[in-house]
């Protein structure tokens, strides 16, 4: 067990309406009892019982600081699984701060980034693949992503790579027991057996790796870029997007490029948008450089909204965005349907067999129809996010992929008639790769790199 | 009790069995002043139960311990009687040497080594105390007291005490406190061991009975021959040398009656009455064990092995027993060819002390006490070869200990020796442990037929292998390099001849030309094969050949073996301070900061074996040792 007692804002900063301060470790209670004075007098904090709410009021000295609940949890029945109290408190970020900075004048230590779930993990509470969901949850912004971190954190994640590795497991251990009890094990018809199994295994390895996609994309957004040739429409598309959903609209500066990215919700999904300088051949060196970064973005896109002025002929522009468009989930947008149309939606079906859509920015039509696509696109209609697995962090998807590759090569190890005794080295290192997701094999330098990306106060 | 006689030396090794022969050996080699002990001079390397060494997974300790300066494997060279490469339809990491020895011959043959090594000294007697003295930081072995009261004072002693200690041999009620073969038995070391604060256990093994030949029917058995070219165990052995006239064995099946016989008399077992306590292998189980544990089999496999030239004792393998002598006697004559079978002896089961081998370091040296080593069944394993090995890397830890040196340690990416004692030391052992192919995780780089090339640069290292003798694998190693380099480059043409080789071979005629490396890969083709296309091959010696092989046609798997053994080492490299406090790491759950505590792993890798710490302890433990380290 812990030495010290942490303490750290458990709720995001901001102006909330209820904050609370969490503080965990051997000194919790006694903490707890120099700061928080119940409103029975004689009640004492530390001899309570576990999972007790007690109102009363905070103070800092002789100093009434603010008026709240504390919520008192014994270890190991806590989060951390080490004594806990959490006040409950008005959320300001000053009366909270200074809540904070009491606790740790009454011999608390200001957590560090990820210690609370550091400590939970390292006592035993959680493994790995939970630890990986706390910080999702944190990240999750959108309500969807929410509902997939919950689920994973009650462990569908790991129950399901769980049963995955036991059934390699399985394997793996007939086979070695073939091969030194060959007198009463036989591997006779062995391969064929394996080879069913395995492809099953990779079956489900693959649909793990596809809600990956999904579970990225619920959690960062879906990255959608919007090209078009001038004036086709697409800035007034986005304003008219941005206009519905402005009360959530941010602005935040792109982690992986220096523009601007626009956040919005578009059927409950998060989509991150990037405008981009209309598209055309040009002898223009600045507008060519902007041009050139215009597919750069398509190119990273997870979703290009393609915007067409239906009212002019297509040109030789036209023709060099649709070859940019190649193998790219794209949604064609007809705009200024409220023209007369001279591009057609057949044609445009016909040249990019993807989607097409008529709607008219300036009318705001057609985005109903729009968002039920979006969803559709990505989420071959509406998911359950009960049932479903989402591997959402980068880390997981590297090692299922690895997973992926080595159940191929077992494949491919049978389909060569190697001997038996040759599958076992690449069913191991599947059975290995899953075992990282779940933390059941040891990993160096693994701990402390995934704590270190956690919020404080978690 | 004082007989006054005092005698000092440098190493003293008690028990002459298949691991005290190899320590004594090394010790000696080393320039040791060595003292062998042994309870009877006559059965010096006794193969007190099957007439074989090798086998699955035991052929490459025998190659191991020839590559580091071990004598099992010479010595097994010159007095087989019959020599198999097993498992050759499987995988090469699987492929294992076995041979049938001339019991007589090969225990002589050592004790001719032994007799005739410099430096070593042979000695009949009873060891019946460590002795040992206190250190401010510890304690030290010192030496050894005999039955009769000598002692003999010595820097190292090595344990090879094999099923001697309170052994005891039963068969049905009867019960005789005899070591194997009617030997006298070493009553009194355990007490001596039990006061240093030892912890023993108590193991159980068998062996089946042995027949005279001329009662056996062999006109009903399936005969099993030797290989037509006989392949050494050692690779310094002239292959030529080894091309002798062979016996055979025998292959026969119990059958439903045997079974029958068996199980109306399980009562009568003393395993299955609860006479015997100690705890038996299940790798090696008693017919009665293999009739209960695989009850829908209506017949098991028996082998009829000589047990050397000089004599008509025939060993039957795969029944071993401690059923009483008339259950026996139905038993055996019930197995088609031994229906007017002669016994020679019972079959018996014998019970010995050991210890709990997680008392010791991966050198094989006791945590607590410096300078006192040990190896053999001593340490809870089985077989011959097992021992061996371990006899071998304990006699030169103890050489080292004594020179100073710094000891030689194998790691499971190594060896087959490194699975073995690591798994001893590190993992909780309730039975006799036997060497398997399964155990070794990295097997494809651990294959019989490199050991050479694994393990002679160690061997040279440690001082027992002649520099002439490295030199000649560094030249192997050359050889190799330098044909796989040339046969990725030979181009191979679309030319009649090519092609109707490939058509001969039932091989994919080639639509391209490409590299004589590429044909290898085919799994109808190899690398002999391809001899007839490759006109400017330099003429090279079969292992050569054979290593060239393998190489190429694995490639892959090598490579992805040899990715999972680095992972291995970064967990191994991360050692553990001897002197670090438990007690100071935090967050260890009870029950692994107590293993820990009391088995001290010297390194992460190790710590993460042991049962009862789980990953998240391992990584509380990363945790630590990195933040002491900043």
């Amino acid at each position: 067990m812990s030495q010290d007692t942490i303490a750290a804002i458990a709720t995001a900063m901001g102006g909330s309406g209820i904050g609370i301060v969490r503080i965990s470790g051997p000194e919790a209670f006694s903490i707890a009892e120099k700061m928080f004075r119940p409103k029975k007098e004689n009640k004492q904090l530390s001899r309570e019982a576990t999972y007790t709410m007690h109102y009363g009021t905070v103070w800092d000295e002789e100093e009434m600081l603010d008026e709240g609940l504390l919520l008192l949890m014994r270890g190991p029945h806590s989060y951390t699984a080490e004594d806990t109290v959490e006040i409950d408190c008005h959320g300001g970020v000053l009366l909270m701060r200074r809540i904070l900075e009491t606790a740790l004048k009454r011999g608390a230590r200001l957590a560090e980034p990820g210690e609370f779930t550091k400590r939970a993990f390292l006592n035993g509470r959680i493994d790995l693949s939970q630890a990986e969901a706390v910080m999702d949850l944190i990240e999750a912004e959108n309500e969807t992503a929410r509902k997939s971190a919950l689920s994973k954190l009650r462990g569908s994640l790991q129950k399901k790579i769980g049963e995955l590795r036991r059934a390699i497991l399985q394997e793996m251990a007939f086979i070695e027991a073939a091969l030194d009890d060959p007198e009463h094990i036989s591997l006779e018809e062995y391969p064929g057996k394996l080879e069913i199994l395995t492809k099953n295994w990779l079956e489900e390895v693959k649909k793990m790796l596809l809600s990956h996609e999904n579970g990225r994309m619920l959690k960062e957004g879906v990255k959608t870029v919007i090209v078009g040739k001038p004036n086709a429409g697409k800035s007034s598309l986005l304003n008219v997007l941005l206009g519905e959903e402005r009360a959530i609209v941010t602005e935040v500066a792109g982690t992986t490029r220096d523009v601007l990215e626009e956040h919005m919700q578009l059927g409950g999904i998060h989509l991150n948008i990037l405008d981009t300088a209309g598209i055309r051949s040009t002898e223009d060196q600045v507008e060519r450089i902007g041009v050139s970064r215009a597919m750069e973005h398509v190119k990273d896109a997870d979703l290009v909204l393609y915007v067409v002025d239906s009212s002019v002929p297509l040109t030789g522009e036209d023709e060099m965005i649709m070859d940019l468009l190649e193998g790219k989930k794209t949604i064609v947008l007809l705009n200024k349907s409220d023209l007369t149309g001279i591009v057609t939606k057949e044609q445009m079906e016909a040249r990019l067999r993807q989607p097409v859509l008529s709607i008219s920015a300036r009318e705001e039509q057609g985005l109903e129809e729009l968002e039920r696509l979006v969803k559709e696109l990505f989420f071959q209609g509406e998911i359950s996010f009960q049932d479903e697995i989402l591997i959402t962090s980068l880390r997981q998807k590297k090692l299922l992929e690895e997973t992926r590759e080595s159940l191929k090569l077992v494949l491919e190890s049978i389909s060569n008639f190697m001997p038996e005794d040759f599958y076992s080295i690449d069913l191991m290192n599947a059975y290995a790769s899953l075992g990282k997701i779940l933390g059941e094999e040891v990993e160096e330098d693994l701990v402390n790199e995934i704590f270190g990306k956690f919020c404080l106060g978690k | 009790m004082r007989t006054g006689y005092e005698e000092t030396c440098d190493a003293v090794v008690v028990g002459a069995g298949h691991a005290g022969c190899e320590a004594a050996l090394a010790c000696a080699r080393l320039g040791l002043e060595t003292v062998i002990f042994t309870v009877s001079v006559d059965s010096i390397a006794l193969m007190p139960c099957n007439p074989n060494i090798g086998g699955t997974s035991k052929g490459h300790l025998v190659r191991e311990v020839d590559a580091l300066g071990g004598e099992m494997g010479k010595n097994i060279d010159r007095t087989f009687i019959q020599s198999k490469m097993l498992n050759l339809s499987k995988g090469p990491a699987v492929h294992s040497l076995r041979a049938q020895a001339d019991k007589a011959e090969y225990s002589r043959s050592m004790r001719r080594v032994l007799e005739n090594t410099d430096h070593l000294s042979i000695v009949q007697g009873e060891v019946t105390e460590i002795l040992t003295e206190d250190l401010e930081d510890g304690r030290r072995v010192t030496g050894v007291k005999t039955y009769s009261g000598a002692c003999y004072y010595a820097k190292t002693v090595i344990l090879c005490t094999g099923t001697y200690l309170r052994a005891r041999c039963i068969y049905g009620d009867v019960s005789n406190h005899t070591g194997p073969n009617g030997l006298q038995a070493a009553n009194h070391l355990t007490d001596s061991l039990k006061g240093l604060g030892i912890e023993m256990l108590r193991f159980k093994t068998g062996t089946p009975a042995r027949i005279d030949k001329r009662s056996i029917d062999f006109s009903k058995m399936e005969e099993q021959v030797g290989d037509e070219r006989v392949v050494p165990f050692s690779f310094t052995t002239d292959p030529e040398s080894v091309q002798i006239d062979q016996v055979s064995c025998w292959l026969t099946y119990t059958n439903e009656k045997t079974h029958e016989i068996i199980r109306e008399n399980l009562d009568r077992s003393p395993l299955y009455s609860g006479v015997i306590e100690g705890t038996g292998p299940r790798y090696c189980p008693s017919i009665e064990d293999k009739v209960v544990k695989f009850a829908d089999k209506s017949r098991h496999q028996v082998f009829i092995e000589p047990e050397g030239l000089f004599t008509n004792e025939m060993y039957v393998g795969g029944m071993s027993s401690s059923l009483p002598e008339d259950v026996q006697h139905a038993m055996y004559s019930s197995v088609a060819g031994l229906e007017h079978v002669k016994i020679v002896r019972n079959a018996y089961a014998i019970e010995y002390d050991c210890i709990d081998p997680r008392q010791l370091k991966a050198t094989l040296e006791f945590k607590d006490i410096r300078g006192l080593f040990s190896g053999g069944q001593f340490n809870g394993s089985s077989g011959y070869e097992e021992a061996a090995a371990q006899g071998l890397v304990a006699g030169i830890n103890g050489a080292r200990y004594v020179l100073g040196k710094s000891p030689l340690l194998l790691d499971r990416s190594q060896a087959y020796i490194g699975v073995l004692i690591d798994d001893l030391v590190t993992k909780e052992n309730r039975e006799p442990y036997r060497m398997m192919t399964s155990r070794a995780e990295y097997r494809l780089l651990l294959r019989q037929d490199n050991a050479d090339l694994r393990l002679t640069g160690i061997g040279y290292e440690m001082g027992l292998i002649s520099r002439e003798r490295y030199a000649h694998v560094l030249e192997k190693e050359r050889l190799i390099a330098s044909e796989i380099k040339r046969v990725e480059r030979v181009y191979v043409g679309t030319s009649p001849k090519v092609q109707a080789f490939l058509e001969a071979h039932k091989s994919t005629l080639l639509k391209s030309g490409t590299n004589l490396g590429e044909l290898i890969r085919r799994p109808e083709l190899s690398y002999d094969l391809l001899e007839e296309i490759d006109e400017d091959r330099p003429s090279l010696s079969p292992e050569v050949r054979e290593q060239v092989n393998i190489h190429l046609k694995y490639e892959g798997y090598i490579k992805r073996q040899k990715k999972q053994a680095e992972q291995f080492r970064k967990l191994e490299e991360k050692r553990i301070p001897e002197n670090l406090d438990y007690d100071r790491v935090e967050s260890l759950r009870i029950e692994a900061r107590q293993k820990l505590k009391q088995y001290r792993p010297a390194s992460i890798g190790q710590a993460s074996r042991i049962s009862g710490v789980s990953p998240a302890d391992v990584s509380v433990l990363l945790v630590y040792l990195e933040s002491r380290r900043k």
